[in-house]
C-alpha cells in the first residue's frame, strides 16, 4: 500500500502564511497545513473517523468532506492543504446528508452488531452515528461472512467490525516501525492483513505492542478476554510519541 | 366427519404458537398438537464468535429472562476457562438470578395469568387482561406491577440495565457491589416480601374456586426434573440434577449437570420448531417430564428459607407425593417468589458480599463447557465447544420450555377433552385450552431461539381441510 502523505512544498522554502475563510470566519494558517488542522485550531470541528492526531492523513472515511467555493467536488479536509483566499464550508444540509450516507454505507457493509460488541458504548463509529443523527440504515445490509482472527496471544481481529480506516496500518508503520498490517484487495473486498496474509499469531514482524488495538476506532481490534462493552481504547500515548520522534529531527 | 380446530395464535404467553385440536367423527377430541411457529437459529450463528461474547449473545434469546441465559452461558464459559469463580461473584450472580425469578414469576402470575383467575375463564376477553384486573382488583394489579419492577430494579442496580445487562462475564462479574447499591437493593426487599406473602394468602384463600381447572389442567403423572442443592434443597443457580417419578421416588440423583446427556435426549417433530426432550431411560415419547416451579417444588426435600419452607410444607400436603396438576405451577411460582426475596436478603447479609474480588481471569483452558441453571420456567442447559483460539465451533441449548414440550401437548389434549364440545367453538373453551399452556409460562422465543408472528384466530376444519367455522380475536 502506498501512502499518500500530505504533500510538502518542494525544497527548503519556508511555508507561507495564507488567509482563508472557514464557515464565514477569516483565519490565517501556514500553507503546509490541512483544512482539518486549521479548522480544529479555530475550534471548528469537522467529523472524522480515519484521521488520528499523530498519524499521517489518509482520506479513507470521507466523513471530513468539505465544500470549497469554486470547486465542484467535495474534498476531504484531512488531506487537502489550505490555499490563499479559499472559502470553505464545513457544515451544510448537503454535507450532513453525505456524512450520514457515509455512515450508513459503513454500517451496511459489514456486521456491526453494537449490542454484543466489545466496544459497545466506547466506539467511535457508534458515537459518530449518534452525533450525526443517523437514525437508521436505509441501505440493505450485506451480512458478509467474515473471519475472526483470534490466533494472537494477546489480541484479536474481528473483520466484521472493521471500517478500513487503516489507523492500525499507519500506527504500525509510522510509530512502531513494524509494518505488520497492510491492506489486500480492492474496494469492498479490501481486507486488513498481517504480514503476507498470515494469521496474526504467526506474524514474524508483529511486536505485540498493542498500538493498533488502541487506535482502532471500533471493536475490530481488541484485547483478548474482554467481554461485551469492556474494551476501552487508550490513544493518549500517540501525541507524546510523535512529539518525541519529531523533537529528534534535525 | 373428523375435523380440526386451530387456535392461532395462543395469547398471553411469551412467543408465538398455535394449537390444533383434532376431532373424530363424533366430535370428540382425538389429538392435540401445540405448534411453535418460530425459528431463529442461535445455535448456528454463534459459530466462529469468541467465547467471551457468548453470555451477551445468548442473552438475546430472550427479553423476559435474559438473566437466565446470561447465567447459563457464563457458567459454560467458566468451565471453558477452567476456573472456580470467586465466592462473591457466585453470590452476586445468585442475587441477579433470583431477582430475575421474582420479576419473571410476577409477570407470569399477575400480568398473564391473574386475569383468568380473577375474572374467570369465561369472562369477556376484552376485560380479561391486566387492565381489567387493574379496574376491579387494583391492589393486586399494583402489587404485581410493583413486584416485577422490584425484580427488574435489582437487575438494573447490579448490571446497569434491566434487559441484557453485560455485567455477568466469563470468570465472574465485571463490577463488585458497592455500599450504595447494597443499600438500594436492601431497601426494596421488605416491600417485596410483603407483596409475596399477601399474594400467597389471597391465592390460597381462593384455591377452592379453581378445583375444576386444577383437576383438568395438565393433571397427569409425569417425571419431574430440576436442580437441587447437595442436601436436596431448592436451587436455581448451581447444584445437581435430580429426577423424580410421579410417585415422588427419586430415579436419578446428584447427577453433575455436565452429564445431562446421560439422562435426556432430544426428538424432533415436523409440526413444531421446538424440539422434544425426553428421558433416555424411558424412551420417546414415553419419557415425558416437567421442569419449572412445580417440578422444583416436587423434587426437593426442603426449600431452605424459613417462610418459604412453611409454605412448601403446606403445598406438598395438597397431594400425596408430587403435586401433579399443572394448574399448581401458579402456586409454586408464588412460593418461589417468597423464597427468592428471602434468599436475596440472606445473600445481602453475607459478610463478603461487597468484596472487590469478583472475577477470575484466565484464557480458554478447555474445549467444552456446560452451564446448567434453573430459569423461571425450568432447567436450561447451555453447551459450547471452542477451538484452540477460543472461538465457538458448536453450541447446543436446551431451554426450560423445551423440556415441558411433551407435557404441554399432553396438557392441551387433557383440557381439550374435558372442556371442548366439538360441535361449536366457545370463547371459554378456547381460553381454557390456552390457559393450560399459560400454566407452564412457556417462553417460545427461548425455546426455539426464534422469531415470528401470527394473527389470532381459531379455525374449525374438516378432514379435507375445508374451513367449517372460525373465530377471530
Amino acid at each position: 500500500m502506498t501512502r499518500p502523505s500530505v504533500p510538502k512544498p518542494a525544497g527548503v522554502a519556508q511555508p507561507q502564511v495564507v488567509t482563508l475563510r472557514i464557515d464565514g470566519r477569516d483565519v490565517s494558517a501556514r500553507s503546509d497545513e490541512t483544512i482539518l488542522s486549521v479548522a480544529r485550531q479555530n475550534r471548528i470541528d469537522i467529523p472524522t473517523l480515519c484521521y488520528l492526531d499523530g498519524l499521517s492523513g489518509w482520506g479513507a472515511c470521507r466523513l471530513c468532506l468539505v465544500d470549497i467555493k469554486g470547486t465542484p467536488k467535495l474534498l476531504p479536509a484531512c488531506v487537502t492543504l489550505v490555499r490563499e483566499g479559499m472559502e470553505v464550508t464545513t457544515d451544510s444540509p448537503r454535507l450532513q446528508k453525505y456524512r450520514r450516507m457515509v455512515l450508513e454505507l459503513l454500517f451496511s457493509e459489514r456486521n456491526h452488531v453494537c449490542s454484543v460488541c466489545v466496544s459497545n458504548g466506547k466506539c467511535e463509529l457508534q458515537a459518530m452515528a449518534q452525533r450525526l443523527g443517523m437514525t437508521h440504515v436505509s441501505l440493505p445490509y450485506r451480512y458478509p461472512r467474515l473471519e475472526f482472527d483470534s490466533s494472537n496471544d494477546l489480541f484479536r481481529m474481528d473483520h466484521n467490525r472493521c471500517i478500513l480506516c487503516t489507523r492500525c496500518v499507519r500506527v504500525c508503520d509510522e510509530i512502531e516501525g513494524a509494518h505488520t498490517w497492510d491492506c489486500r484487495g480492492r474496494g469492498i473486498e479490501t481486507r486488513i492483513i498481517s504480514d503476507l496474509n498470515e494469521p496474526w499469531g504467526e506474524s514474524s514482524t508483529c511486536t505485540r505492542c498493542g498500538k493498533c488495538v488502541n487506535v482502532c476506532p471500533t471493536g475490530a481490534l481488541s484485547q483478548k478476554g474482554t467481554a461485551v462493552a469492556e474494551m476501552t481504547k487508550r490513544v493518549t500515548f500517540l501525541p507524546y510519541l510523535t512529539l518525541m520522534r519529531n523533537s529528534d529531527e534535525p | 366427519m373428523p375435523r380440526e380446530i386451530e387456535i392461532n395464535p395462543v395469547t398471553r404467553i411469551e412467543g408465538h404458537a398455535k394449537i390444533t385440536l383434532k376431532l373424530d367423527d363424533n366430535g370428540v377430541v382425538s389429538d392435540a398438537l401445540f405448534h411453535v411457529t418460530q425459528f431463529r437459529g442461535f445455535e448456528k450463528f454463534c459459530e466462529g464468535r469468541p467465547m467471551t461474547e457468548m453470555p451477551s449473545l445468548m442473552a438475546r434469546t430472550c427479553g423476559i429472562c435474559p438473566v437466565s441465559h446470561l447465567m447459563a452461558a457464563s457458567k459454560a464459559c467458566d468451565q471453558l476457562l477452567a476456573v472456580n469463580i470467586p465466592p462473591t461473584a457466585d453470590k452476586l450472580r445468585r442475587i441477579m438470578n433470583l431477582a430475575q425469578i421474582v420479576q419473571s414469576h410476577a409477570l407470569s402470575f399477575f400480568h398473564l395469568s391473574s386475569p383468568d383467575l380473577l375474572m374467570g375463564m369465561d369472562a369477556n376477553p376484552a376485560k380479561r387482561n391486566i387492565f381489567g384486573v387493574l379496574g376491579e382488583y387494583p391492589q393486586l394489579a399494583k402489587d404485581g406491577i410493583r413486584l416485577r419492577a422490584i425484580g427488574q430494579t435489582v437487575i438494573e442496580i447490579l448490571g446497569g440495565k434491566r434487559i441484557h445487562p453485560a455485567w455477568t462475564v466469563p470468570g465472574g462479574v465485571n463490577a463488585p457491589l458497592t455500599p450504595e447499591k447494597h443499600q438500594q437493593i436492601s431497601q426494596l426487599m421488605p416491600e417485596a416480601l410483603e407483596i409475596a406473602q399477601r399474594t400467597l394468602v389471597w391465592f390460597k384463600r381462593n384455591l377452592s374456586r379453581f378445583s375444576e381447572e386444577a383437576a383438568a389442567f395438565g393433571n397427569f403423572p409425569t417425571y419431574f426434573l430440576g436442580l437441587v442443592t447437595p442436601t436436596g434443597g431448592l436451587e436455581h443457580y448451581d447444584g445437581l440434577l435430580r429426577v423424580v417419578d410421579a410417585r415422588g421416588q427419586i430415579v436419578e440423583d446428584m447427577v453433575p449437570p455436565e452429564r445431562y446427556l446421560d439422562i435426556i435426549a432430544e426428538a424432533v417433530e415436523p409440526y413444531s420448531f421446538m424440539k422434544f426432550p425426553y428421558l433416555k431411560a424411558l424412551g420417546y415419547p414415553q419419557g415425558i417430564y416437567r421442569v419449572g416451579p412445580l417440578a422444583r417444588l416436587n423434587i426437593i426435600d426442603h426449600v431452605g428459607t424459613p417462610l418459604a419452607d412453611q409454605e412448601w410444607a403446606e403445598f406438598r400436603e395438597m397431594h400425596r407425593g408430587p403435586v401433579l396438576s399443572s394448574f399448581h405451577y401458579h402456586y409454586a411460582r408464588l412460593i418461589e417468589i417468597l423464597y427468592g426475596v428471602e434468599r436475596i436478603m440472606e445473600l445481602l447479609a453475607d459478610k463478603d458480599i461487597m468484596s472487590p474480588r469478583v472475577r477470575a481471569r484466565a484464557r480458554p483452558n478447555r474445549d467444552e463447557g456446560i452451564g446448567v441453571t434453573e430459569a423461571p420456567r425450568g432447567t436450561i442447559m447451555h453447551h459450547y465447544r471452542i477451538d484452540e483460539h477460543g472461538l465457538v465451533t458448536w453450541a447446543n441449548l436446551i431451554i426450560a420450555t423445551g423440556h415441558n414440550n411433551l407435557a404441554m401437548n399432553r396438557g392441551v389434549l387433557q383440557v381439550a377433552r374435558h372442556f371442548v364440545d366439538g360441535s361449536k367453538i366457545q370463547e371459554g373453551m378456547l381460553n381454557r385450552v390456552e390457559a393450560v399452556i399459560r400454566c407452564y409460562d412457556p417462553c417460545l422465543s427461548c425455546a426455539t431461539h426464534a422469531y415470528g408472528q401470527m394473527p389470532m384466530r381459531i379455525e374449525l376444519r374438516s378432514a379435507t381441510g375445508e374451513l367449517l367455522d372460525q373465530v377471530g380475536r
